[in-house]
């Protein structure tokens, strides 16, 4: 039923134009060309989906990359998933607990979960709440390497009241754990439970599922083939067969998409330089998917130059955005100001907007004492308004951007000097324990798809000292601490919306990071193929392949 | 030629131990490791990550994880993939055919190819067919592999729509004459360079064997031209090419590396790769160790076949 709603909510735009005209002409039985919007009565021929990384981690509680949830969605169910509108909507449970049908305590504490009853692992074995506790149970097992224990570390006394109704307690309310479970799939119990060491389990390289596809064969290096689930237990699946092919190289799996091997482009997508003749291929679609990813410029708030708020805001306005975004990425990325994508729910949309202003800056800085020196570069109490920039090597769209960075701040007065280095060493001990000045990144700051942003902004999330989490420039705003604590233990929706977009503003205005563009992915499809839908809320944009069919 | 064979396996396992020792302190110095594709990842914290660096036991002194994969290794145990936690072993086992498929065929092709136009090039020496194979091989020489790749996928691929652009197999195919159409360009793009090689050699012992005395004493004893090349020069320019056979080995290899990549064949080569990108330590400690080993039995292959066919070379 979950599917289904999901379905309804985001027709696809044929099926709406076949819909209206069915309605226009009073038809109780469908046209030609009404049959063809509609899905196949059951499951029909296959997609080949070309991927540049290769899907390896196959238990869906390990650490894995995006091309690898790509596969869980396929393979598994959550409780409930979030839909691109960014409702919840059931999965695997009959309804998302809230605190208007009693599944959420008041106070947030006691969370009861109605769970269906007719959904069944790939096996045939019925799926029950022992199957939920077990996962829950496993996540938190010390010896088990889990992902991550953000939000399943506050689970206590977990209860089965029925089959399919399961219980538990919270240590404190925590709002985000609402969105950590549209994300958290459910393994089975009667498999892993068998299990010597769940690490090695060989679950864990043939999985076994609730989701719409079951596992059909991996060939390691090539591709990973899913078979049509007959007894899924929500709408679809529409295909016989799922095929994720990898191609490692970009321009061979444009190519072969071009050739028609690939059916879908996506995950990594169609490099910015392709797309606009992507886009005029006959029989080929090009989706503009928005990703949650936000490029920008994070500082090291704690280095020199940086810790004046004239300096950051100088730099803002005398950064040239848009024509890094038309010469570098032919116009596809979007302008923001924000941290969070501008499709969540809490995205604020009252953030004043990026000018391209470098006279302004120019007076900002004179006005804060930055004088010129002999050589260009502005200095102040003998400290220069010079850093470095550093990126990772090999990525050409960034060391160009980081060209065009320099020439803008040179003409202000600001001397930035490029530091780049291999991903395995920017991304280590230099990032983490803030050992940069200056560093272009692009980053999804969400919790899964929810707006918590406390181990980004939290003042006890600053790993160089000694905090656990990701707030690596350092940033420090006791507001924003404290609304970081509410935000975390609210549960209206519109509440919550208020409290992330006051943290917004204060991180807009503040400049705690140089936010660029949001990213924007271009996915290519076969004209026939439909149901495709891009969803920023979940991992990958195959969330619901479950409804992709042919058209005819 | 006993003890001669067992200096020379003496002399592998030493070599072994070193390349052992020398990639693992390499792969392991290198800055990063498995987990530091997660390092951006906004669902995962330094704190996980350094669990997961406990869990794997990679927080240990590197002595104590040498010895450790060392003492695995000398039981058979290869370990397990940090990618996909499959035995490394089985890793390997499943890309290696699609690996040494590639080579034997391209080998064919060039060792075939390239000593028909050595052969000829040196028997017309100066003549127009040898100019030109002189050129085409040092054009061949000179151009990257992957090049000729992308020129093959383009032309025959994508413009003329007569070849598969890459890929071992249609999924859910695997007839042998769809293996065949997809295994067309990459072989052939892996065996051009091969047989430029193969050409240049062939063509070079084949003069210097033309020049000596015996070719002279058979012509001069009235042997047909034929008989001549056949029987006595290219038997004799043929001794020479069981080493280069021997020590192309390791070219192949790296030649596939390329190839593969450039045709989304999923071999050793891809396997190598993927592996190094994410610090798969294990799968590549398995390559390294499966490749030195490959290698060093090649070139023993090489000085044995060499003994067996020239009876004037003595082991020992």
């Amino acid at each position: 039923m979950a599917s289904r709603n999901s379905d309804v909510a985001s027709p696809t735009r044929r099926g709406v134009i076949a819909l209206g005209a069915g309605a226009a002409l009073g038809l109780g039985r469908a046209t030609s060309g009404f049959a063809q919007a509609r899905p196949p009565a059951g499951p029909r021929g296959q997609v080949v989906a070309g991927i540049s990384q290769e899907p390896t981690v196959f238990n869906p509680l390990m650490p894995g990359s995006e091309v690898d949830q790509g596969v869980w969605w396929q393979v598994f169910s959550p409780l409930w998933y979030i839909d691109p509108q960014g409702k919840l909507v059931a999965d695997l449970a009959r309804e998302v607990p809230s605190l208007g049908n009693g599944g959420l305590s008041a106070d947030g504490l006691v969370w009861k979960v109605k769970l269906r009853s007719d959904a069944k692992w790939h096996d045939g074995t019925p799926f029950t709440a022992e199957d939920v506790k077990y996962t829950l149970d496993l996540i938190n097992n010390p010896g088990f390497r889990v992902r991550n224990r953000v939000g399943h570390g506050l689970v206590r006394d977990i209860s089965i009241v029925a089959p399919d109704e399961i219980h538990w307690r919270m240590e404190s309310p925590y709002s985000p754990y609402l969105s950590i479970l549209a994300l958290t799939f459910i393994v089975p119990r009667h498999i892993l439970e068998k299990a010597s060491d769940p690490n090695t389990a060989p679950f864990n390289s043939a999985p076994v599922g609730t989701g719409p596809f079951r596992w059909g064969e991996r060939v390691a290096g090539d591709h990973i083939l899913l078979q049509a689930n007959p007894a899924y237990h929500g709408q679809g699946p529409h295909l016989e067969r799922v095929v994720f092919k990898y191609i490692p190289d970009l321009t061979m799996l444009y190519t072969q998409f071009r050739t028609g091997q690939v059916d879908y482009l996506g995950l990594s997508g169609i490099s910015a330089h392709f797309v606009r003749e992507a886009q005029g291929l006959r029989g080929r679609k090009v989706s503009l998917s928005p990703t949650a990813f936000v490029e920008h410029i994070a500082l090291n708030l704690e280095y020199g130059p940086f810790t004046e708020k004239a300096v950051r805001e100088a730099l803002y306005l005398a950064m040239n955005k848009q024509a890094r975004i038309d010469a570098l990425y032919y116009g596809l990325p979007v302008p923001t100001e924000s941290f969070l994508p501008q499709q969540s729910w809490a995205y604020a949309d009252t953030l004043p907007v990026h000018r391209h202003d470098p006279a302004k800056a120019k007076a900002l800085l004179d006005a804060a004492g930055w004088v010129r020196g002999s050589d260009g570069i502005r200095a102040k109490g003998g400290v220069r308004l010079e850093f470095t920039n550093s990126t990772t090597v090999g990525n050409p769209g960034r060391e160009q951007s980081q060209q065009l960075l320099a020439q803008d701040w040179q003409a202000v007065g600001a001397a930035m000097r490029i530091s780049n280095m291999p991903a395995a060493v920017i991304w280590g001990e230099f990032w983490q324990k803030s050992k940069f000045q200056s560093v272009m990144v692009g980053s999804n700051f969400m919790q899964g798809s929810d707006p918590d942003v406390t181990p980004r902004f939290s003042s006890k999330a600053i790993p160089a000292k000694g905090g656990s989490g990701l707030n690596t420039c350092q940033f420090q705003n006791a507001e924003v601490d404290t609304l970081l604590a509410q935000g975390a233990t609210q549960f209206d929706q519109a509440a919550r919306k208020a409290t992330y977009g006051r943290i917004q503003q204060i991180i807009r205005d503040d400049l705690a990071l140089l936010p660029i563009y949001q990213t924007v992915m271009a996915e290519g499809l076969k004209d026939g193929l439909q149901g495709f839908a891009s969803n920023i809320n979940c991992s990958s944009n195959c969330w619901n392949m479950r409804s992709w069919y042919w058209a005819s | 030629m006993g003890r001669y064979l067992l200096q020379r396996l003496g002399q592998c396992l030493l070599l072994l131990a070193l390349v052992s020792m020398i990639g693992f302190a390499i792969l392991h110095l290198a800055p990063g490791g498995p987990l530091s594709q997660f390092a951006l990842s906004s669902q995962m914290s330094q704190e996980d990550l350094d669990r997961i660096t406990r869990q794997l036991g990679l927080d240990r002194p590197l002595p104590a994880q040498y010895l450790d994969w060392l003492w695995r290794m000398l039981r058979g145990d290869w370990g397990l993939s940090f990618r996909d936690g499959a035995p490394v072993s089985a890793v390997i086992g499943s890309h290696l055919r699609a690996t040494f498929e590639l080579m034997a065929v391209s080998t064919v092709i060039a060792i075939g190819l390239g000593c028909w136009i050595g052969i000829l090039g040196a028997t017309r020496r100066y003549s127009l067919f040898d100019t030109l194979a002189t050129i085409g091989a040092m054009v061949a020489l000179s151009i990257p592999t992957f090049w000729f790749g992308l020129i093959a996928i383009y032309l025959f691929s994508v413009q003329l729509g007569w070849l598969p652009a890459g890929n071992r197999q249609t999924i859910g195919d695997g007839s042998p004459l769809d293996l065949l159409h997809h295994l067309i360009a990459p072989a052939l793009v892996l065996a051009l360079v091969e047989t430029a090689i193969w050409a240049r050699f062939m063509r070079s012992a084949m003069l210097e064997v033309i020049g000596q005395d015996y070719i002279r004493t058979a012509r001069a004893k009235g042997l047909p031209e034929r008989q001549v090349l056949r029987g006595h020069a290219t038997r004799n320019a043929l001794l020479p090419m069981i080493t280069l056979a021997g020590l192309q080995f390791p070219t192949l290899l790296g030649g596939a590396l390329v190839t593969e990549t450039v045709f989304t064949w999923p071999g050793m080569g891809r396997l190598f790769l993927d592996s190094i990108e994410y610090r798969d330590y294990p799968v590549v400690m398995g390559i390294l160790m499966f490749s030195a080993v490959m290698v060093l039995l090649g070139s023993l292959l090489a000085d044995m076949l060499y003994a067996v066919a020239d009876p004037r070379i003595r082991m020992g």
